[in-house]
């Protein structure tokens, strides 16, 4: 494993298999204990820096830190220094004075954890990055597919709705791949980025052409406010045309599943009954990002502290 | 003072001596001698006319801590530039005969090149109406080229006013090519690399709709066009079927559009943001066969430094530009004379005459021949050596050559025959 991991072509297959193991092995260990609590992080000290509003993504890290018994430390933009104007770099170079061990990164600027990786000497978690990536959502959801259908290779993944602004989509199409899924993204044209031909995953217009064959159809949040940028012309068209509803999941296949990285828009993207349905493997996702974050954090800070 | 330069290769031609007295060329010929006269040792040197910057940002008024006219002069000077451009973006914008005349002073105070200024088109840089680009013209700095520069004068009929009136003026205008509507949050050439890096793309397009819409305007009233920093082959397709149907346009091209990609993104160093943006391979090899063949007529280094905290940043915080002015010519040298692309009298036509005649500088850029002035340089083309941000006399950091190999060595520029480079040392 490389010592940060800041997008999903960090991990090769062997590293990426690795996580997802470990994750699995995290989590029978700690099934059925009263205390869930592994000793393998004490005494190395793990910070939050987030600089977007994230709840679920710094309670997943902070629980999975926590229950590795690291100490956490959670900066949030808000109410620190970030607000009266300091860099990120100082900001950087102050935690790591502190003696953080590892940072986990949340920031609305696409790169952000790669300069920061090239400014400190602990361990750089990328935890969403602007328009880029978002490794660790990616792992989870391999994770979570793999327990649900048991394999990932040649696993059929559509993956639907606004992949331009989408870090879960670059970070998916790029560990499915390595896992050997085949990703088929699903948008209108104004929300698939110039360049999407050089993916490896193909591409469609057509969501009621795709879903018959897919084994698992991974909706992306939409936010409406793309309307007002033309992106497409109403919400509601937006729903006819890409939004997956009773109707839709009704032509999927017996075992196909149907997942969210949330916070879902219901009704827009995903219909109540779809996200409420046994298909639906949304809460799962969440629990299972607990996991899978322990595991990263396992592998990148585990042993003894250098 | 007289310097007698021997050994020269004047264009890259056979050796030869150069006599330099009272700022003028007095003589050139072989085994030339003149009694009092300092002996500059030349063998191996190419001797060009002092090379002409259409497109250098010197900050002052407003930054000057990330440069000022000084150190942007000594930054040319070393270059090899005997005559810069400063654009109007500075604070305030000079858009005023006052604040053109403020910058053409530190530029003769400084005196290691020759600093004419350019004004703003429109007040404030604001795109709204025309600045008082009469009163630049007359004013002490003789403004001939203006330029909203890092700003694009969109309004169509606006820029068709702004041709028509320099025409006036023997005036220019030097366009930014870039629909605003179309870049707006933009952050690097739209493409595979964008799609992946997940940077807000600034598509090719964009530059080349101005461009369309402005050599058609220019042939509609007859006017002088000047396109900023060509980057896309798209942009010199349609230069050259605008120069094919008459159209009175010239263009430039930077030194980094000429060396660098978009892949210099990939590992989001901000260094590399530039406006416009690094493009493809396609695009480097279109704008350098554009420079080769003469549909962009000039080399412009759109030197643009900026202060550490501006750079050390998140890439979308960060401001674009890059430093251009010390490794001009070597990356011209780099790309296009090694390449066989062009020989050092293309070098010397596009570095030096083509831009003095865009700027109606009638002292630069001239032959080096008896009576004319003596601004020259004289470089090393068998040097190389790797770029190191420190050593540089700017006052900023921000090249995009750092840690690069270039050849080339400016070892003496000459301003009217004084010396403001000797042995790659500045005098002053």
């Amino acid at each position: 494993m490389k010592r940060h991991l800041l997008e999903a072509d960090d991990l090769d297959r062997a590293d990426a298999t690795l996580v997802l193991d470990t994750a699995a092995q995290i989590e029978s260990a700690l099934s059925g204990r009263e205390v869930k609590k592994l000793p393998t992080l004490r005494g190395r000290t793990v910070v939050n820096l987030f600089y977007e509003d994230s709840t679920r993504t710094r309670i997943s890290f902070e629980l999975a830190a926590k229950r590795l018994s690291a100490d956490v430390i959670n900066f949030s933009a808000k109410g620190s220094s970030v607000s009266k104007g300091e860099s990120l770099k100082d900001t950087a170079l102050t935690l790591e004075a502190m003696g953080s061990d590892a940072i986990v990164i949340r920031h609305g600027a696409s790169g952000a954890p790669h300069q920061l990786a090239s400014w400190v000497r602990g361990s750089v978690v990328n935890a969403g990055d602007g328009t880029h990536e978002h490794p660790t959502q990616a792992l989870l959801d391999a994770y979570t597919i793999r327990r649900r259908l048991g394999r990932l290779e040649g696993v059929r993944v559509a993956v639907v709705g606004d992949v331009l602004h989408s870090r879960v989509a670059r970070s998916n199409v790029r560990l499915l791949h390595t896992l050997g899924a085949e990703v088929t993204l699903v948008a209108p044209p104004t929300l698939l980025p110039v360049g999407v031909g050089s993916w490896p995953a193909e591409v469609s217009y057509d969501l009621d052409a795709v879903l018959p064959k897919a084994d698992v159809v991974m909706m992306l949040r939409v936010q409406a406010e793309r309307m007002n940028a033309s992106f497409f012309p109403s919400a509601r068209e937006y729903s006819r045309r890409y939004g997956l509803d009773a109707r839709r999941m009704a032509v999927l296949g017996d075992e196909a599943i149907v997942m969210h990285p949330g916070p879902m828009n219901r009704g827009m993207e995903i219909a109540a009954e779809v996200a409420d349905s046994v298909r639906s493997t949304i809460v799962e996702q969440v629990g299972n990002g607990v996991s899978v974050r322990m595991a990263v954090l396992y592998l990148l800070l585990g042993g003894a502290p250098s | 003072m007289t310097y007698l330069i021997k050994g020269a290769r004047v264009l890259g031609g056979d050796p030869a001596d150069l006599l330099v007295r009272d700022g003028r060329i007095a003589a050139v010929g072989a085994s030339l001698s003149a009694t009092g006269a300092e002996v500059v040792d030349a063998t191996g040197l190419v001797a060009l006319p002092g090379l002409v910057d259409l497109h250098t940002h010197l900050r002052e008024p407003g930054r000057e801590d990330a440069e000022t006219v000084e150190t942007g002069s000594r930054a040319a000077a070393l270059g090899g530039f005997t005559a810069v451009h400063a654009m109007a973006n500075t604070d305030p914008v000079a858009d005023t005969a006052g604040v053109v005349e403020q910058v053409w002073r530190l530029g003769q105070e400084a005196g290691l090149v020759d600093v004419v200024p350019v004004g703003a088109v429109t007040v404030g840089l604001r795109g709204e109406r025309l600045a008082e680009l009469g009163a630049m013209a007359d004013s002490a700095a003789t403004v001939r080229v203006f330029s909203d520069d890092g700003h694009c004068v969109a309004d169509p009929a606006l820029m068709r006013r702004a041709l028509e009136y320099v025409k006036a003026l023997d005036g220019v205008v030097a366009q930014h090519a870039e629909e605003p509507r179309l870049t707006v949050g933009a952050q690097m050439h739209e493409g595979d690399r964008s799609a992946k890096l997940g940077l807000t793309g600034w598509p090719a397009a964009a530059e080349e709709a101005i461009i369309a819409r402005d050599v058609l305007l220019a042939q509609h009233v007859g006017a002088r066009l000047h396109v900023c920093h060509v980057s896309t082959a798209g942009s010199v397709e349609i230069l050259r079927w605008a120069k094919t149907r008459g159209v009175d346009v010239t263009a430039e091209v930077t030194p980094h559009h000429l060396l660098l990609t978009d892949a210099c993104a990939e590992g989001y160093d901000p260094v590399f943001k530039v406006n416009p943006p690094l493009r493809t391979d396609a695009d480097v090899q279109a704008v350098r066969a554009g420079l080769a063949d003469g549909t962009i007529d000039c080399v412009a280094t759109d030197h643009a430094p900026h202060a550490v905290e501006d750079k050390e940043c998140e890439w979308a915080q960060a401001r674009p530009g890059m430093l251009g002015l010390e490794q001009a010519l070597a990356v011209v040298q780099d790309t296009m004379v090694e390449t066989g692309l062009l020989d050092w009298a293309g070098v010397a036509d596009r570095m030096s005459v083509r831009p003095a005649a865009i700027g109606r500088l009638t002292g630069h850029g001239r032959p080096i021949a008896p009576g004319e002035p003596a601004n020259l340089v004289l470089l090393d083309p068998t040097a190389r050596s790797v770029v190191d941000p420190a050593a540089l006399a700017s006052r900023s950091r921000n090249s995009p050559y750092a840690g690069r190999e270039l050849p080339g060595r400016v070892v003496h520029t000459f301003l009217r025959g004084v010396p403001t480079v000797t042995d790659g040392k500045a005098t002053r």
